[in-house]
């Protein structure tokens, strides 16, 4: 009797599929598992989803005229960009196709070069002219001598579209384990027994999306060991005001270096850089004086005009490079690998997830789970609704009108629904709604999101957080 | 809901009840104020310090003692004051759209009087390198922390910025038993009010570090440490200057910004020097029956200041609305600033106005035994002997009424400062 | 004799002043006011500071109430005044005046609210 029982729930604890990492790539390959029936997981070690490389870059839907052709970046990024409109559409998700210009400075030949690549590649992009540039973006240097433009690339909210993921994982009944490392991975029998947070758990497969630490988790268990390097990249971010370009803006690589993009956000800051460095450190996001200098003054060789009076934050976020290509593959029966996955991770990620869940529901002859619903709806945004929704939103919600954020207009309302979507700290709800995220950087509405905080989540006020670690305020008075 | 009103003023701070009851006593009593808080007063009710009102009341007051008084003022006209009020924008035809949690309000205005007050400039727009941790805060957050919600924040505290809130909380800190390892000024010379630096500062044996700047920020969770150095006179740190100093907390006090992204939205025209609106001596901006006062204009160092520059703003709005004031089809003659003035508010001054006018204006550097002047077609019109000047504290001419009239029938208006013999 | 400089504290004008102490002969220049001698001249002699900070708030609206020093006290009587402020705990209402600590540290001097502070409502 007790041995049945035991066995019950062991039976009823083993997992189809534990995704393993809440990125972009982790949460779009378990929102697409539940296209198909079956039970999975999504494990976490921060306290939130999106905390990793997925909170930090560029945001760039690339068209994919810049990879090798033949590699997965290439497959991978141009098949991501033509789905990524209709997966935003579902899951209501800040996307635009804005089409980006690569500029050269020194001839046309580099940019034939890009051209012939990008028909290699299958992808729209043709050579203009630098006055063509400069019709499309006034505020482009002088120094231009000519351009490809692609208009199919686009830019999408990366930790909006990561979050959107994950609450339609939720949604579809996924279940989700934040705050769990896994610390190890056995083969048992035909399962994995994955330790993390504490807990064993089971599983008939694993896909591997643990980004940074993507190298640890293979190493686990797959014969070919694999090794990571995080590569840094630094930015700049623009108050709204500045908004000097409405396409991305790329620079051709010469031999002086790869050059840094400008870029409009979904949200109408504008981005200057990255810079590129290999750091030892995995969790090293600091920022540097000198580097920052130095992808700003790059920006201004594309844009002359950008001004450090403009500057509202700078950023760092760590890309896990491994090799030149992507590795996607079933490494170890029924683990399955996404690793190594830099740039263009953000355009490959839905494309990746299609892939990862349907070679899982092959391998495991998952049926289709006809219940599967693929909309999800954000947050309802009271600083883009029209007056006379704001109204209804204010009569069904009185919160709604209460302006938390003013540099981003965000009401407690939607602050309040941020938390219950799984905010614990100041970022995860500047994430999703982006108080914080304006010119003052949090300097007004901290000591509110501080009290919302701390009365949602039923903690002390000095239990609140930035992203998990350090508390804001230490004590109280006394 | 569509509400017609007389006067709307945006912001119950200083500058706005000050515009609020000089209306009401200029005879507009039809006034409402928008106010996002749930009380007014603004910032004065963190400035719990004292060293208010001086010129105002003449009595040393406190900054939430200072707001009551002003709450007082316009409590005793029975103006309507309306908490939890947020403007979402403003047109220049004086729609002023307003949300609380009762719904939206749209004012049709006779005039507008924007009294939003600044910001602080945050640390992402100075570019500290290094890393994120707890601990950093601006100076001015740190201050309603402490002040108003009664928090902790720190025992070992670095100060980047002399400004004044940076020196207030210096000492606030020193008060709640912290220890103050000093306060870095990137300038040769401190941004800070010198009384300040005196009772905030030296009575506690704080370090001034002129000419000095943090160029890291170290720590994982929470700050352990800053690295500081000296700067070249481009302002550059010499890194063979630096050292690394403990601490759990930085404070930034690296300046304030004029709060204007509703007079943005309206599309009045701006003075890059103030970061405020370009406005004429009353206090009009480019957008008729459109007026602003307060750190919203320029950033000001006295809130004594603050309330007189505003009554005036508020009485020429009042008179804009009975109808016997200036309006903006008025023709001006543009105050030009040279010689180390930075700049003079109002930058317009019209040839029909009446009344004194004041010019209110900030220098360029320090600068010792000068003279402000401003001249008339180049003659000299009023003269203004000054010890010492410094780009931290406000200069002021008061002009009389025939010093006013000259200027404002003149084709060229211009201040500059000269060495005092010249 | 004997020159102390000081930076005047009682107004923003911040002026910089001289106590000069000549035998039993005090003069003080520098001042632009009949409040700066007089600060001079304490400052030579007892210095003297306004301590503000807050207090402890029971079932008010806000958690801490400002205080201050209705005159300013011996500047060495500083930190025990903070510490009695620190010690005071004050039940809303508040009114601006309201003793918060009377004859704070000895001083002869009271420490008053500064801010008018309304009880909760609690339903």
């Amino acid at each position: 009797m007790w041995y049945n029982a035991v066995m019950d729930t062991c039976f009823d604890k083993v997992y189809d599929c534990i995704v393993i990492g809440g990125g972009v790539i982790g949460t779009f390959a378990a929102r697409e598992l539940c296209k198909f029936r079956g039970k999975f997981l999504l494990i976490e070690s921060g306290n939130d989803v999106a905390v990793g490389t997925s909170k930090a870059n560029s945001g760039i839907v690339h068209a994919g005229f810049d990879a090798a052709p033949c590699t997965l970046k290439a497959k991978f990024n141009v098949a991501g960009s033509r789905i990524m409109w209709k997966k935003c559409a579902e899951l209501d998700v800040p996307y635009k196709q804005n089409g980006a210009l690569v500029l050269s400075f020194d001839g046309s030949r580099d940019v034939n070069a890009l051209r012939r690549r990008a028909v290699e590649n299958g992808v729209d992009a043709e050579a203009v002219t630098a006055e063509f540039a400069r019709a499309l973006e006034p505020n482009l240097s002088d120094k231009v001598v000519s351009a490809l433009y692609a208009p199919t690339s686009a830019i999408v909210s990366p930790y909006e579209l990561n979050i959107a993921c994950y609450e339609n994982f939720t949604a579809n009944g996924g279940e989700v384990r934040l705050n769990s490392a896994v610390t190890g991975i056995e083969r048992v029998g035909k399962l994995y027994r994955i330790t993390a947070g504490g807990g064993a758990l089971l599983t008939h497969t694993v896909i591997n999306a643990a980004g940074l630490y993507a190298d640890v988790i293979n190493n686990l268990v797959c014969s070919v060991k694999r090794k990571i390097i995080a590569r840094r990249g630094q930015y700049v971010l623009l108050d709204k005001t500045a908004a000097p370009v409405t396409r991305t803006v790329f620079q051709i690589p010469t031999a002086r270096g790869k050059g840094v993009l400008v870029a409009p956000t979904c949200h109408g800051n504008t981005l200057v850089g990255p810079s590129a460095e290999d750091v030892n450190d995995k969790s090293d996001v600091s920022t540097t004086a000198e580097i920052l200098n130095d992808v700003f003054d790059k920006g201004r060789l594309s844009v002359p005009c950008l001004n450090k009076r403009d500057i509202i934050t700078q950023f760092s976020g760590l890309r896990a490079v491994c090799g030149d290509d992507f590795v996607i593959e079933e490494s170890e029966d029924g683990f399955f690998n996404a690793l190594g996955i830099c740039s263009p991770g953000l355009a490959s990620s839905p494309a990746i997830g299609e892939y990862l869940a349907e070679k899982v529901a092959v391998k495991l002859r998952l049926c289709e789970n006809e219940k599967f619903d693929p909309s999800r709806r954000a947050i309802t945004c009271f600083a883009s609704a029209t007056d006379d929704e704001r109204e209804k939103l204010i009569a069904e919600n009185p919160r709604y009108g209460n302006i938390v954020c003013r540099c981003e207009c965000v009401t407690e309302a939607e602050i309040v629904q941020a938390i219950e979507r799984g905010a614990v700290d100041l970022d995860g709800v500047k994430r999703r709604v982006r108080a914080g995220m304006g010119r003052c950087q949090a300097g007004f509405c901290t000591p509110a999101l501080i009290k919302i905080l701390a009365r949602e989540l039923g903690v002390d006020e000095e239990k609140i957080t930035k992203n998990g670690t350090g508390a804001i305020v230490s004590g109280r008075l006394s | 809901m569509n509400v017609q009103k007389a006067i709307v003023v945006i912001g119950a701070g200083p500058a706005g009840l000050a515009a609020a009851v000089a209306a009401y006593d200029a005879g507009a009593t039809d006034i409402v104020v928008l106010e996002r808080d749930g009380h007014a007063g603004g910032i004065l009710n963190q400035c719990v310090h004292n060293g208010f009102g001086l010129h105002t009341f003449n009595a040393e007051l406190t900054g939430p003692e200072y707001a009551a008084r002003f709450g007082e003022l316009a409590a005793a006209r029975n103006i309507e004051i309306l908490y939890g009020t947020a403007v979402l924008s403003v047109s220049s035809d004086r729609t002023v759209t307003a949300v609380n949690s009762r719904g939206m309000i749209k004012y049709t205005a006779g005039a507008v009087i924007l009294a939003c007050g600044c910001r602080e400039r945050p640390r992402g727009a100075i570019n500290i390198a290094g890393t994120r941790p707890a601990g950093v805060f601006s100076a001015g957050t740190a201050q309603r922390l402490v002040n108003i919600d009664g928090k902790r924040i720190g025992r070992k505290v670095f100060i980047l910025g002399s400004g004044d809130i940076g020196l207030i909380m210096a000492r606030r800190m020193v008060f709640e038993g912290a220890e103050v390892k000093g306060v870095a000024e990137l300038m040769p010379y401190s941004s800070g009010l010198r009384r300040n630096i005196a009772q905030c500062l030296d009575d506690f044996g704080i370090p001034l570090m002129l000419s000095t700047t943090v160029t890291e920020i170290r720590g994982r969770d929470r700050v352990s440490s800053v690295v500081v150095a000296s700067v070249d006179e481009n302002r550059n740190p010499v890194m063979s200057t630096a050292r690394e100093i403990e601490c759990d907390t930085l404070l930034l006090s690296v300046g304030l910004l004029p709060e204007n992204e509703l007079a943005r939205g309206a599309g009045v025209e701006f003075c890059t020097a103030t970061g405020g609106a370009d406005v004429d001596d009353g206090f009009m901006t480019s957008a008729d029956g459109v007026f602003m006062c307060g750190n919203c204009l320029h950033v000001h160092d006295l809130v004594d200041y603050v309330s007189r520059e505003s009554g005036a703003c508020g009485v020429a709005a009042a008179r804009y609305v009975t109808g016997c004031g200036i309006g903006k089809s008025d023709a001006a003659v543009r105050v030009r600033t040279s010689g180390g003035v930075r700049y003079c508010v109002p930058q317009r001054i019209t040839r029909g106005g009446c009344g004194n006018l004041t010019l209110r204006m900030r220098v360029s550097g320090v600068y010792k035994k000068c003279k402000l002047r401003v001249s008339a077609d180049g003659a000299p019109v009023a003269e203004r002997n000054r010890p010492i000047v410094a780009p931290g504290e406000m200069e002021t001419l008061e002009l009389n009424a025939e010093q006013s009239r000259r200027l404002r029938s003149a084709e060229c208006v211009e201040i500059t400062l000269t060495n005092k013999d010249g | 004799m004997k020159i102390d400089k000081f930076t005047c504290i009682r107004c923003p004008m911040g002026c910089a002043l001289e106590v000069r102490k000549d035998g039993g002969k005090i003069t003080v220049t520098g001042n632009a006011c009949k409040r700066g001698e007089q600060y001079a001249l304490d400052e030579a002699t007892a210095p003297k500071r306004t301590v503000t900070s807050t207090a402890e708030l029971i079932g008010g609206e806000l958690p801490r109430v400002p205080v201050k020093t209705a005159d300013a006290v011996p500047k060495e009587k500083m930190f025990e005044v903070l510490e009695e402020i620190k010690n005071a705990r004050l039940t809303a209402p508040v009114r601006i005046g309201d003793i918060a600590v009377k004859n704070a540290a000895g001083t002869g001097v009271d420490v008053v609210v500064t801010r008018n502070i309304e009880r909760t409502f609690i339903a």
